[in-house]
């Protein structure tokens, strides 16, 4: 029997045994987001920040059905579109629980939703100085990544594909050359469309990727999770175990010698 | 009995009606808001939770209360 990578994944100091984080959002309900998340085996989730119904408060709360003390919460940033707004949004999310380790997702267009990069290294500077831990969602730019590397980025997110586009990876060198550069935690963050895309990113050498959409809106959410998670592990093993040399002719399997 | 002056104010957006000089913890309470979920902001500053017992309401105020929800 082989035994399995037993190596955590470590972020700002802590750690963690699944690299699978999951989204929160656009379940059908929060019971499927409860039972989804249990099943991917994440023990991150992202959650955003929003204003409490004040006049419907039957509206289950997240927090009843996902337990902060059990699933780490990484307050996200999602629909903010400047450094000024993202700020205010983590400064408020810290105050609803001490959260300091958050994800930064500053956005500059409507369309497309590509992270708007020079809010987002200013915003990480300032937040990295106020105590925050950021985990920072970026295009898949090696000098960006550096830039947000020196300001303090506790993790780097690259994206594989613009947010809930599904179209998987798309630029694997880039994401390989950022693994290069940098010894940070490197996260896949958006554009996952299925499991394998997840096998893909983990081959790459990435420590962990982040899903939402792909789990939440696949036919059957709850296998889907379980996909993803088998998936990353089965991506992660596979880059430990060192994969053969690619050749462009073909080479036998079976010996040549004492053929009848 | 004296007939307490009501004031306008914002909550999430929204105008309210409130007693001057009610103090934001009693609001809150009033609102039922489970305090330990949520962030609080008077005019774009956050309020320490400790200190909700501390602070009136003044007219034009603008609050915001804010939790997690589901996101990506």
């Amino acid at each position: 029997m082989v035994k399995l990578e037993t190596k955590k994944l470590r972020i700002a100091n802590r750690k963690f045994n699944s690299r699978l984080i999951v989204g929160t959002g656009k379940y059908k309900n929060m019971r499927e987001c409860a039972k989804a998340i249990s099943l991917s085996g994440a023990e991150i989730v992202t959650v955003a920040v929003r204003r409490v119904n004040i006049s419907d408060k039957k509206k289950p709360l997240l927090m009843d059905y996902i337990d902060p003390k059990k699933i780490t919460y990484l307050p996200n940033t999602a629909g903010c579109f400047n450094s000024k707004e993202a700020l205010r949004t983590l400064r408020l999310a810290r105050e609803i629980g001490g959260w300091k380790l958050v994800k930064l997702e500053v956005l500059g267009d409507k369309k497309n939703l590509f992270p708007e990069m020079i809010e987002t290294l200013k915003s990480t500077e300032i937040l990295t100085k106020e105590g925050f831990n950021v985990m920072v969602y970026c295009n898949d730019d090696p000098l960006m990544a550096k830039r947000l590397e020196n300001v303090g980025a506790c993790a780097i997110m690259p994206l594989a594909a613009p947010i809930g586009s599904g179209l998987g990876i798309l630029n694997k060198v880039n994401i390989k050359i950022i693994r290069k550069q940098t010894k940070l935690p490197l996260i896949i963050d958006a554009g996952l469309g299925q499991a394998s895309d997840a096998t893909i990113a983990m081959e790459l050498g990435c420590d962990g990727v982040l899903v939402n959409t792909a789990i939440a809106k696949a036919k059957k959410p709850l296998d889907m999770a379980v996909a993803f998670k088998n998936a990353v592990i089965a991506g992660r093993q596979s880059y430990l175990s060192g994969r053969i040399q690619k050749n462009l002719m073909g080479k036998a399997s079976s010996p040549t010698d004492g053929i009848i | 009995m004296k007939k307490i002056k009501k004031i306008k104010i914002k909550i999430n957006g929204k105008t309210n009606l409130i007693d001057k000089d009610l103090k934001i913890q009693k609001l809150l309470t009033n609102l039922k808001i489970p305090l330990k979920k949520v962030a609080i902001e008077l005019n774009q500053e956050i309020l320490d939770k400790k200190n909700l017992n501390k602070v009136k309401l003044k007219k034009n105020d603008k609050i915001e209360i804010v939790h997690f929800i589901g996101g990506g």
